[in-house]
């Protein structure tokens, strides 16, 4: 049988049954359609996080303190509360490093901020004027801390744009304001532009205020909670991730690096965990989906064997006037094929609307991608061949005398 | 040329062997319109199995145009039905919802004949059984029992097959119109075709050129038809 006939017969064959084709075409179009969307959710999930690990600027590592331990013994101080990164530490690797290009160091912790008529409980940043290269920030208002701020000790604090609204409200102009951080007071002197980060920390929900001043008043202290360095370029940062940990070693007096007292994080390396985690939550949505696809498959199966069924003096007939088995084993394949197809066209175009609904109607960021696509319109076919494969085999080895007086 | 040496077929059926056909010999000369009469259990559709390449003797020997048809596989079988054999039934078989072309085309599609060249060959054989053009794209579903037949014997004879293989094509008609059916395939013989009619009815098969009597399994008697 040629193609062309073989197609006409399958459609001519498909639309004398229009409504329950369509019930049956159904089943496969809400799995397409769900594993399209379900996976749409995911894959969005891990760009927004990856955008938002990398929109803290390019090319960083992070340093920061971790256990102190001694001889058998384990001093077990939470990460990034143990004390142990200095300012020194900071100044030492922007100048011995040459595949450095910026540090900066910040000492962070949350307090009680209080204006007239306002309050709100946010992380407070200690930080240098590297920041805003550093962690690719930009000011939208006034100006960010400057050299001569960490040189004088001055009280000044540059706000994000969602503390601007806790304390001020919406739309109000901070700058020249004074706010109290554990009830000492700071002049606003600016206001960061948002980055619309979420994640671990929120950039726009934050207290920046020169690194000099929140050691002498907020902590007391000569430590930094982390310190960022931005490597030249991306294949240096192992390098500098190697040479950050021998030259800390080598300053803490440290011998054996397993009992180092700090640690280095490459922001890959953050990018990469957080990937792997969306993976798998990817891959959990779309096997939820793929049940309900699987479904869609058995009731196309179940349909075909209705039809070869009913159908059973047809094939006596067309076995009776020449057909060979692959002639019909071929016709009932490609109408399940048919089925799945089509199923799976409008499942992806159902998917996708539902995918874009869910990002327009602001539930979640979502991202379609041609992979998902391509996927799902192969596991379509791939069920119309699995779950057909069985009823044309059947229709096929029908004795034609028996199939003709098939009442 | 159809030649039939000593053909026999049993059947197992929950252990017991049952002889439905028990040895028959007879030949069929090209262009020749024979009958084969018998009553319900005389064993005339098990024959019109073996003489239609439906099924294949338990013994003996079929003979169709020097083809021996008895020793063929399944596949093969579908080739000789395919170019040989033009079936007509008593319940007419025809696909419901396909036009009277579609359905008289049908056997063309599987032969791989090209579009143009069926419907040309399938509207030929629609006009020598006498039905009038104005149906050919009617769903065979539209038309009248007679109506139907007609339609049935053009999608035997598309292919033109060296034998036309009618089994009861009378038997869901009133007597008017099957005697025009009947008259339908004296016409076609008349034009050379090869044509064995099956039927119980004497009126029926005297129809043809010649009868073969079957009872039990075996001929018992061929008689040239008064007709």
């Amino acid at each position: 049988m040629r193609i062309a006939d073989l197609l006409e017969e399958t459609y001519t064959a498909l639309s004398t049954n229009k409504a329950r084709s369509a019930l049956t075409i159904l089943g496969i179009v809400i799995g397409i359609a769900s594993v399209i969307a379900m996976t749409a959710i995911g894959q969005g999930a891990q760009a927004s996080i990856e955008s938002s690990i990398t929109s803290a600027g390019a090319n960083l590592l992070y340093v920061s303190p971790g256990q102190q331990r001694g001889v058998g013994v384990s001093v077990s101080a939470g990460r990034g509360s143990a004390q142990t990164l200095t300012q020194d530490d900071a100044t030492a690797i922007q100048s011995s490093i040459s595949l450095v290009k910026a540090v900066e160091p910040e000492v962070s912790r949350r307090y009680q901020i209080t204006v007239k008529g306002g309050n709100t409980n946010t992380n407070v940043i200690g930080t240098t004027d590297a920041y805003p290269d550093v962690r690719n920030t930009q000011v939208a208002e006034g100006v960010f801390i400057s050299s001569a701020d960490l040189q004088n000790y001055n009280r000044v604090a540059v706000l994000g744009p969602t503390t601007v609204t806790d304390l001020f409200g919406e739309g109000s102009d901070p700058l020249g304001q004074k706010i109290r951080i554990n009830n000492m007071e700071f002049t606003v002197v600016g206001v960061t532009a948002a980055k619309g980060g979420s994640g671990f920390q929120n950039p726009d929900d934050a207290v920046y205020v020169p690194l000099t001043t929140a050691q002498r008043y907020l902590s007391g202290d000569k430590y930094v909670s982390s310190i960022a360095v931005e490597a030249v370029d991306s294949e240096s940062m192992t390098t500098v991730q190697q040479q950050i940990t021998d030259l800390l070693l080598q300053r803490h007096n440290i011998s054996d690096p397993t009992l180092a007292d700090f640690s280095v994080i490459n922001q890959a390396d953050i990018v990469a965990t957080a990937s792997s985690v969306t993976g798998t939550f990817t891959i959990l949505l779309a096997s939820i989906a793929g049940i309900s696809l699987l479904v869609g498959g058995v009731g196309i199966m179940n349909m075909m064997l209705t039809n070869v069924t009913e159908r059973t003096r047809e094939i006596g007939l067309r076995k009776a006037i020449g057909a060979e088995e692959s002639d019909i084993s071929m016709q009932f394949l490609l109408e399940s094929v048919m089925l799945t197809f089509f199923g799976g066209a409008f499942g992806i175009i159902l998917g996708w609307i539902l995918a874009w609904g869910v990002q327009h109607f602001g539930f979640a960021s979502t991202k379609v991608t041609l992979e998902t696509v391509l996927l799902a319109f192969g596991v379509s076919a791939a069920i119309g061949i699995v779950f057909g494969y069985y009823p044309a085999r059947r229709a096929s080895k029908m004795n034609p005398i028996v199939a003709l007086r098939f009442e | 040329m159809i030649k039939l040496e000593n053909i026999t077929k049993d059947y197992s059926n929950a252990g017991e062997t049952v002889k439905v056909l028990k040895g028959i010999t007879f030949t069929i000369k090209d262009g020749e319109f024979v009958a084969i009469m018998g009553p319900s259990g005389s064993g005339k559709s098990t024959l019109m199995h073996v003489l239609g390449a439906l099924d294949t003797p338990t013994g003996g020997r079929y003979f169709l145009d020097e083809h021996d048809v008895s020793s063929y596989s399944q596949k093969d079988l579908a080739h000789i039905r395919k170019d040989k054999i033009g079936f007509v039934f008593q319940a007419f078989n025809l696909l419901p919802r396909a036009t009277v072309l579609r359905n008289v085309a049908l056997p063309l599609i599987y032969a791989r004949v090209p579009k143009e060249e069926r419907d040309k060959r399938a509207r030929e054989a629609l006009l020598s059984t006498g039905l009038s053009e104005d149906r050919f794209e009617h769903l065979s579903n539209q038309l009248s029992g007679g109506q139907m037949q007609r339609v049935a014997i053009a999608r035997a004879l598309v292919t033109n097959p060296s034998l036309i293989l009618a089994d009861e094509p009378t038997g869901n008609l009133d007597t008017q119109t099957g005697e025009l059916v009947l008259e339908t395939f004296k016409k076609l013989n008349a034009k050379g075709h090869t044509i064995i009619l099956i039927t119980h009815e004497r009126d029926v098969a005297e129809h043809a050129q010649r009868i073969i009597h079957i009872r039990d399994g075996l001929v018992v008697k061929e008689e040239v038809s008064k007709n």
